[in-house]
């Protein structure tokens, strides 16, 4: 298939592409990587009139370190987020989450901005942005205004963007103390995930101190597991007291039932994979 | 209609396109770089499979003028110049890893670019390394088999650099506009 | 003659590297989508978007005055001359078989189902002109499912027929004299293991979607089509759509893979043919993956009752199935036999006293289902071969047990089974005991048990599945006296150069399979030459214009045979010639090594490539030789060959989330002689990858509406290298009295065997949890709620 017919615009800057954004209206969109877009396009599900490709703005890709944060430009690819050296040692959740998206083609071209822009919610990395409360850096006609990640992903493939906005980069805390692991169930290696769990935990002695826990596909946005989180504040870091935790994971949620599970599935999933990934990050 | 250049196993193309064309119609129709093919719309096959600046891509979710100032590598411009062919040609074909050969320029192209990262993978990189690519012939078994071999064949006989596993032949100088 | 005999052994049996590859893996093969023709034309399809509706109009005006475009035509507009895409095989003469018109006219019956085509001068403007069609579509009630498509009050696909059923096809062994009453025997059985199986339907999915090129000149159209059959292609064409037969050349250049999927007449060739023919300018039609998903015959799709009777110490007595087979919207070429060809294999390699066997065909509005890897066979093997693991754990048997006891010793052969088909070999002993030691039985046995003992979060379960096969499709009487259309004989020509090269033209049409290398090493075997002096070409009805196409394991087992016997008149023919040359008497000489020896006389030879030379030159012939060297022989069948084998599958299972996880497979397979051992185990490879892939991966899904779910590869999973294990492969060799080659057929051997191997193993490691069925694909959901819902505990 082909796509239906658009103008193109490669952007040179972050200025020239919101000007051209502005210009082009309600149908103009925004063109990292593709790799999310061009499917659509290819099978005319999407027909924006417009595109602007910001694939050429050198200042939005790359890993900077910001003292207590880092700061990961937009298009920076999801093979460059698994490699960087900056983003293994403070953000490793987004690394490891970022590995297991697609496939070496796709990582090699899709960009972390584009996945949280894409907002996808079986996508591994909003979920993972969620648990590292990380905030995203937007740049609008209006000018520059930063979202944390809470606010930022709003409904099923839709998130607190404007048409005519720019994600410019996502700031990171590093989490010094920390240990985290992402936790992904597929059908198929190639596949989405079926239900993902994003899990951050901080522990001093046998004791949980602190623990963050985001999941994948188990509603239209990535959420938190805000009665694990609770339940595991001050709780000791036993295989039982992790498990009963992890019981409470799909309290809440909304997870949907579709041609890859039902929700009740996947609200099991949540509670396994769950106890898994805090088995993970504590062990 | 967008003017773009690119550099297609060692020729320079310079053409206009229309925004909407994917780069592997462009290579495929417009260049006559036919040895690339096209097997779904949703950027799960593979077969499509180019090397973009040395690195694998699905050159049917790329647009061609995404591709705009490149180096680009298919697997019509993998063997040697004297048509000597690239060590993981020659292992597919020594370990029997094709059968209809739809599947094979992607699968070949991917895995020169899994060699380039990881010279010496284990069959579970190998098998992980190829994902994005389907086949729906082989099972797979001799792939791993022809990838393995390959990746000993060039530890043994050339430098594990980049240049070496992936890079595009040397531009022969030519410039073709059309 | 002992050509064979004396030559045997120096090619055939070589481990040859395919002469194929050069092309393929340099890109420079000829896909029919690389063929680019000037004025060539580019046609996209308008697809019905409904399952089920009235055409009350269709407005193409807009789309017609588009730039570019040069003509939209509706099934209105040739519904005088499109005629029906054929169905070859009427299975009972009272078989309900509706037109099936390339372009619908007036009513759609399955999603996807095209309406009208656009022709353009590009690709991107024909799918443009689509968005320009105005349809108007008057929703009909759809049906998918089998069991609703037969009970009363069901909407109908075919108001006409006032039925959706097309066809019951009903065997019974008391009434055909070959065994017993099995209702009677299942009355009077000690034990009877009653089961459903469902056999969901999939997609064949090769990787190269189908494509056509149509060019028309004054004295030919040339056809260039992605097909298994471009013999089939260019007769029906004629037959149906009244070009002269001779008019019509049909090539099938390289193609990507069929899997049965392009043994078909498509609508899209008819399309293509008509728009071509209509415009008097070449066209291209390419699918695009999601087409192919919607149009392209969908496989399997049966709902199997078996009921299985034994006595107490595990000797079968009966064996009952009631098979409902969907058709989807239209019987396409092989629609309703599909099940039928299964219907010889329920029995399995058993010795069952008493068989009945009923399939009944419907219609649904769905894709029309066709022949998939195995046509039935991997259907009835899965049957037979879960309900024997099934009574094993009802008697409380050991599985390989219960099939030792039942299975046909290797001195009963030749063995008339409860169906009526001689088995000519086999030895089911030796190829299970192979199978389990490679595998590993007994320790993973005890694995088992203390995974089970200790409760184990993942379990283990081994799955065994004991088969053979009918292939080398087929004898032509028996097709002709089972309603089959055309025969099932192959030909090959084989003509030796002037300097000693050789062509050979086959009438198979190979998609992968390597016939340019198998039958380069028969021929250099038969012929004495260098196996690189041999050229094969196949798949052009202009050159190898003899042939019945590639499909069913066919090609090597009657094709190679034809090929054999080729070689032998070739040599035959060039004897004259080397006696004349030596001066002796023709009978003195002995071909050996491509070369005539006078018997008893050293030193006095003469090649046969020399021969060719003196023949060519023709100065001196002796009475009789033509000044060529070339011959041509066919071959039908006599009977079936019956490979068989045991395959072994041992898979782990986290019973918390249902993952099933192949941890190793054993393939150990008899198919007889063997050319190529290389293209044999790829075979293997490939056929058990898409079995286990039916048994864990694959589903077509329709959701209420008809819109079938799965329609890319996003949804329809196929696997990757990622999700399948390695595959130990391993050989039996018993001969095959029935065929000279003695070679058996192994392209679908893989498939047949794997599926019920895999889920035996996912059943076997849950039969503590009271699990006796999962459905395929065996899912993790699909697991998990089987687990659920088993109620036991390890
Ligand atoms: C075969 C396949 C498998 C995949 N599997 C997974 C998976 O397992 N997990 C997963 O998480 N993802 C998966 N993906 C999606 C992948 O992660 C994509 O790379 C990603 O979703 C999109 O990134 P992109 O740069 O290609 O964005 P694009 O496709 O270019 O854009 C996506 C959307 O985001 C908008 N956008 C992009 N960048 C910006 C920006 N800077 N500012 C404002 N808007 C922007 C675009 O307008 C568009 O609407 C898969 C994709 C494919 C093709
Ligand atoms: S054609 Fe590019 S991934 Fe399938
Ligand atoms: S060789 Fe046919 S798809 Fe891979």
């Amino acid at each position: 298939m082909i796509p239906a017919a658009f103008d193109y615009v490669r952007a040179e800057d972050v200025r020239t592409a919101l000007t051209a954004l502005a210009d082009g209206g309600e149908d103009a969109k925004v063109l990292a990587g593709g790799q999310s877009l061009i499917p659509m396009l290819r099978l005319r599900l999407a027909a924006p009139t417009l595109l602007v490709d910001v694939g050429g703005v050198g200042e939005l890709r790359g890993v900077r370190d910001d003292g207590d944060a880092l700061v990961i430009g937009s298009m920076t690819t999801h093979d460059e987020l698994m490699n960087d050296a900056l983003v293994r040692e403070h953000a490793p959740l987004v690394a490891q989450a970022a590995a297991t998206v697609a496939d070496r083609q796709v990582r090699h071209v899709g960009t972390f901005g584009g996945s949280l822009a894409h907002a996808d919610p079986a996508g591994d990395l909003p979920g993972v942005t969620l648990a590292l409360d990380a905030t995203f850096s937007v740049m609008g006609p209006g000018g520059a205004r930063d979202v944390p990640a809470s606010e930022f992903f709003v409904d099923y493939l839709t998130t607190a963007l404007r048409p005519d906005d720019l994600l410019i980069s996502v700031r990171v805390p590093k989490l010094p103390g920390w240990r985290t692991h992402y936790e992904k169930f597929q059908q198929a290696a190639q596949a989405w995930a079926v239900v993902g769990v994003a899990t951050a935990v901080r522990r001093s002695n046998g004791t949980v101190d602190e623990a963050r826990v985001a999941l994948t596909s188990m509603g239209s946005t990535p959420v938190r597991a805000h009665t694990v989180e609770a339940a595991l504040a001050g709780a000791p870091a036993t295989a039982d007291a992790l498990a009963e935790a992890a019981g409470r994971a799909a309290d809440g949620t909304t997870p949907m039932s579709d041609g890859i599970a039902s929700a009740d599935y996947r609200s099991h999933l949540a509670r396994v994979l769950t106890r898994r990934a805090l088995e993970a990050a504590t062990g | 209609m967008t003017r773009i250049s690119m550099t297609v196993d060692g020729v320079r193309y310079d053409d206009d396109v229309e925004p909407r064309t994917l780069l592997v119609h462009h290579l495929r129709n417009r260049l006559g770089k036919v040895g690339t093919v096209v097997g779904c719309d949703t950027s799960n096959c593979g077969s499509c499979t180019v090397l973009l600046s040395g690195r694998s891509v699905k050159s049917c979710s790329l647009l061609a003028v995404q591709a705009d100032g490149v180096d680009i590598t298919t697997v019509e411009g993998l063997a040697g110049r004297d048509g000597e062919l690239h060590p993981v040609q020659l292992a597919f074909h020594e370990s029997h890893a094709l059968q209809c050969g739809f599947c094979t320029p992607g699968m070949i192209m991917a895995a020169v670019d899994l060699l380039t990262e990881n010279p010496d993978p284990s069959d579970t990189e190998i098998r992980e390394g190829l994902e994005g690519n389907l086949c729906r012939c082989t099972g797979y078994q001799n792939i791993v088999r022809a990838v393995h071999a390959a990746a000993t064949s060039m530890r043994t006989s050339v430098p594990s650099t980049p240049e070496a596993a992936g890079a595009p032949a040397p531009s022969m100088g030519e410039e073709v506009t059309t | 003659m002992t050509v064979t005999e004396d030559r045997a052994g120096r090619e055939v049996g070589r481990d040859r590297r395919r002469k194929e590859d050069a092309r393929l893996i340099t890109g420079r093969t000829m896909w029919t989508d690389n063929v680019s023709l000037p004025g060539m034309l580019h046609l996209a399809i308008l697809r019905s978007p409904m399952s089920h509706a009235r055409i009350d109009g269709i407005d193409a005006s807009a789309a017609r005055s588009m730039p570019g475009v040069v003509d939209v035509i509706t099934g209105r507009d040739v519904a005088d001359v499109q005629g029906s895409l054929p169905c070859a095989w009427t299975v009972t003469p009272d078989m309900a078989h509706p037109d099936h018109p390339p372009l619908a006219v007036d009513e759609v019956r399955f999603a996807g189902e095209p309406v009208a085509v656009v022709a353009a001068r590009d690709h991107a403007t024909a799918l443009d002109a689509l968005e320009a069609i105005e349809v108007a579509y008057e929703p009909l009630p759809a049906v998918m499912d089998i069991e609703d498509a037969l009970a009363d009050g069901s909407p109908l696909v075919h108001q006409s027929l006032g039925t959706n059923k097309s066809f019951t096809w009903a065997f019974d062994s008391a009434e055909e004299g070959t065994g017993g009453d099995a209702a009677a025997a299942i009355d009077a059985a000690d034990v009877v293991v009653r089961r459903r199986y469902v056999q969901q339907r999939v997609i064949p999915a090769f990787m190269e979607p189908r494509s056509v090129v149509v060019d028309p000149t004054p004295d030919q159209i040339t056809v260039w089509s992605s097909t298994q059959v471009p013999h089939f292609v260019r007769f029906f064409l004629a037959a149906v759509l009244g070009t002269p037969e001779h008019k019509i050349r049909v090539i099938a250049p390289d193609v990507g893979g069929g899997f049965g999927g392009k043994l078909q007449i498509t609508a899209e060739e008819f399309i293509s043919f008509l728009v071509a023919q209509r415009l008097r300018k070449p066209v291209k039609y390419t699918e695009s993956r999601s087409e192919a998903m919607l149009s392209a015959h969908h496989g399997r799709d049966m709902i199997q009752d078996v009921d299985v009777a034994a006595d107490r110490d595990g000797t079968v007595t009966a064996l009952r199935v009631r098979l409902l087979a969907n058709m989807g919207g239209y019987l396409r070429l092989l629609t309703p036999a599909t099940p039928l060809l299964g219907r010889y294999m329920y029995n399995g390699i058993y010795k069952f006293p008493a068989h009945r066997f009923e399939c009944t065909g419907v219609f649904t509005t769905t894709t029309p289902t066709d022949a998939y890897r195995g046509a039935g066979r991997p259907e009835a093997t899965f049957a037979i071969e879960r309900v024997m693991d099934d009574l094993a754990a009802e008697l409380g048997m050991d599985p390989v047990e219960l099939r030792r006891r039942n299975w046909i010793e290797r001195d009963e052969f030749p063995f008339t089974t409860v169906t009526g088909l001689t088995y000519d070999s086999g030895d089911y002993a030796a190829a299970t005991d192979k199978a389990m030691g490679l595998l590993g039985y007994d320790e993973l046995r005890r694995e088992q048990a203390e995974r089970r003992a200790a409760g184990d979060r993942v379990q283990l379960g081994i799955g065994v599945s004991t088969y053979t096969e009918m292939c080398g499709l087929a004898p032509s009487r028996w097709l002709g006296s089972l309603g089959y259309a055309a025969g099932g004989w192959e030909s090959a020509i084989v003509r030796m150069l002037p300097t000693g090269k050789v062509e050979v033209l086959t009438g198979t049409s190979p998609h992968g399979q390597g016939h340019e290398t198998a039958w380069s090493q028969i021929v250099a075997d038969q012929l004495g030459v260098p196996f690189e002096d041999i050229e094969v070409m196949h798949g052009d009805t202009r050159t190898s214009h003899k042939g019945l196409d590639t499909y069913g394991s066919r090609s090597l087992a009657v094709g190679g045979y034809a090929l054999v016997e080729a070689c032998k008149r070739v040599v035959e023919k060039a004897r004259p010639m080397a006696a004349h040359l030596l001066e002796c008497d023709p009978a003195d000489l002995e071909f050996v090594d491509g070369s005539y020896r006078v018997k008893g006389t050293p030193g006095a030879s003469k090649s046969i490539t020399e021969c060719a030379l003196a023949i060519f030159a023709a100065h001196d012939l002796p009475d009789g030789v033509e000044p060529y060297l070339d011959a041509d022989a066919s071959y039908d069948p006599v009977d079936f060959s019956f490979p068989h084998g045991t395959h072994l599958c041992a898979a782990e299972v986290d019973t918390e989330t249902g993952q099933v996880r192949l941890r190793s497979y054993v393939a150990v397979d008899d198919i007889g002689k063997v050319v190529n051992p290389l293209i044999v185990e790829g075979q293997v490879h490939g056929g058990v990858a898409q079995g286990i892939a039916q048994a864990l991966f694959e589903e077509a899904i329709y959701d209420e509406d008809g819109n079938l779910m799965t329609g890319t590869f996003v949804e329809y999973t196929i696997p990757s290298s990622a999700d399948l294990p390695d595959i130990v492969t391993d050989r039996t060799e018993t001969p095959a009295p029935g065929h000279p080659l003695g070679a058996k057929g192994v392209g679908e051997a893989g498939t047949i065997a794997s599926t019920p191997a895999v889920v035996n193993a996912v059943v076997d490691a849950l039969r503590p949890y009271g699990v006796t069925d999962v459905r395929m694909p065996c899912t993790p959901e699909r697991v998990w709620q089987a687990i659920r819902n088993g109620g036991g505990r390890p």
